[in-house]
Formats: structure tokens, C-alpha cells, sequence
């Protein structure tokens, strides 16, 4: 097995145990804690085809990883304060308990 | 593969298992913290200084004292609830499904010609000097837009998490 290969498997196992947590957690907070291994699974790939890729001076993948750290940071501020605007109203983060879209 | 790859590999896959596996979500975040410095060790081990430590206080430091005050926050002392869901196994079904999809992708591709001949043996220099002149130069938009994108998400997380009820007008009246 090449060391890219053993990243990539280790990306798409990380990328696995996100989507696992994301399907069966109940806790809103956990859920998308779920989605943040995800996407830290993509960058990952990034770093990984830019380490094993044939041109690593041009840096596409180093940058790529920093703005999608960006992103990826911007994504849980606003998602962690839906789910306290939820909270508020639901009086849970029970997923399950949050059933319906009318107020 | 060596040994330093095997022993990052395993240390982050056991943070992020336990980080989705647990049933006390402080715990939860505890180990995702593990987790996340796994993969900045894997950062730094494949050359990538900046991003392993970029990841180190991002993720490290801000998104999970962040999970960890949203957790505190809209937490039930009284009510000890399943932290599974009712389809759970069809989660973990569906989750290994995928895995295992992308695992057999992944060792049957061919090794492309252009990765396995040119594949540089020593590190690729990825200094802070270099990052910084390619994002003062040749990304300088992306750099800009990426500048608005984190203000507008602050203020809009401000807004979205502000209390109707106690919102400043409301106390002046």
C-alpha cells in the first residue's frame, strides 16, 4: 500500500465515523460535530494529494485546506447558534423531539 | 506507512470513534478534542506546518470550547434521555456501506503514472513565508472574500443566538 493510499483510508474511514455520528446521535450539538469530521476528512485529501501530488510548490492544496478551515470555522458559529435558537424554542436538543416546522 | 503514521492514525481514529460512540456528550467533546489533535499530527507529519497548526487552534481551541459552552448551554440535568436514535443501526449500516465503497475504490485504483513516478521523496517545502506570498498575490480575492464571509457569519451568529426577549430595546422601554 502507498502512503497516499493509507491517507486516503484513513480520510475515508474519519469521513465514515462522521457520517455514523451524524445519522444516529439525537443531540443537535453532536450531530454536527459529525459534519465538522466530515469536511476535516476532506481536508485531508487536500493535504494528502498535495504532499503525494507531482507539483507541491504550487501550494493548491495547503490553500485549499486553509480556506475550507475558514469556512468549515464560519459553518459552526452560525450552526452552534441555531441550535441555541432552537433550543430556546423547543425547550430540548432532542432531535427527535424537534418534529415540527410551524412555531 | 511508517511507524509515526500508524500510531497518529489510530490515536485519531480512537478520539473521533469515542467522540461519536460515547453516551456523555461532554465526554463526547473531550474526546473529539483527541481527534482533532490526530489530524494535526498527521498535518505536521505530512509536511503541512501551517495547516497543522492553523488546525490546532481552530478546531483544538475555538470549535470545541465552542460545542462545549452549545452543550452546557441546552443541557437537561433531569432528564436522562437515549443519545442514540431509534434507526441507529441503519446510521451504522449506511456509515459502513460508504466506508467500505470507498476503501475498495481506493485499493483497486491503479496508481496513477504521474503520483508514482514524480512523487517527491523528500517534504515539500510549505514555509509560512511561501503560503503568505501566494495569499497576498495569486489569492488575494479568495482572501478578501473569505475576510467578508467570516464577518458576515460573526454578526449573523450574533443575531440568530440574541434572545428576542431580552433584546436592548425592550429593556429601554
Amino acid at each position: 500500500m502507498t502512503p497516499l493510499q493509507g491517507c486516503l483510508l484513513l480520510s475515508a474511514l474519519l469521513f465514515s465515523i462522521g457520517l455514523a455520528g451524524a445519522l444516529t446521535r439525537r443531540n443537535a450539538v453532536l450531530v454536527l460535530i459529525g459534519i465538522e469530521l466530515m469536511l476535516n476528512a476532506a481536508n485531508l485529501n487536500f493535504i494528502a494529494f498535495w504532499r503525494y501530488g507531482p507539483h507541491p510548490e504550487a501550494l493548491t492544496g495547503v490553500l485549499f485546506a486553509v480556506f475550507s478551515i475558514a469556512v468549515a470555522a464560519a459553518e459552526a458559529a452560525v450552526g452552534l447558534a441555531l441550535i441555541l435558537a432552537a433550543y430556546r424554542h423547543f425547550r430540548t436538543n432532542n432531535l427527535d423531539r424537534m418534529n415540527h416546522l410551524k412555531g | 506507512m511508517t511507524a509515526t503514521f500508524l500510531i497518529l492514525a489510530a490515536l485519531t481514529v480512537a478520539g473521533t470513534a469515542a467522540a461519536m460512540g460515547l453516551r456523555n456528550a461532554v465526554h463526547c467533546v473531550l474526546a473529539l478534542t483527541v481527534g482533532f489533535a490526530g489530524v494535526a499530527g498527521i498535518y505536521l507529519y505530512l509536511g503541512a506546518q501551517f495547516v497543522g497548526f492553523t488546525q490546532i487552534m481552530v478546531y483544538v481551541g475555538a470549535v470545541a470550547i465552542l460545542a462545549v459552552f452549545a452543550i452546557m448551554m441546552t443541557h437537561h440535568p433531569g432528564l436522562a434521555e437515549q443519545p442514540f436514535s431509534r434507526y441507529a443501526v441503519w446510521g451504522i449500516v449506511i456509515a459502513a456501506a460508504v466506508f467500505l465503497t470507498l476503501a475498495r475504490a481506493i485499493s483497486l485504483a491503479p496508481a496513477p503514472s504521474v503520483l508514482a513516478t514524480s512523487a517527491p521523496a523528500a517534504v515539500p517545502s510549505a514555509t509560512v513565508q511561501q503560503i503568505g506570498d501566494a495569499l497576498m498575490h495569486r489569492y488575494v480575492l479568495p482572501l478578501e472574500i473569505i475576510g467578508l464571509l467570516l464577518t458576515a457569519a460573526l454578526i449573523g451568529a450574533v443575531i440568530i443566538a440574541m434572545d428576542p426577549k431580552d433584546s436592548p430595546q425592550e429593556e429601554i422601554e
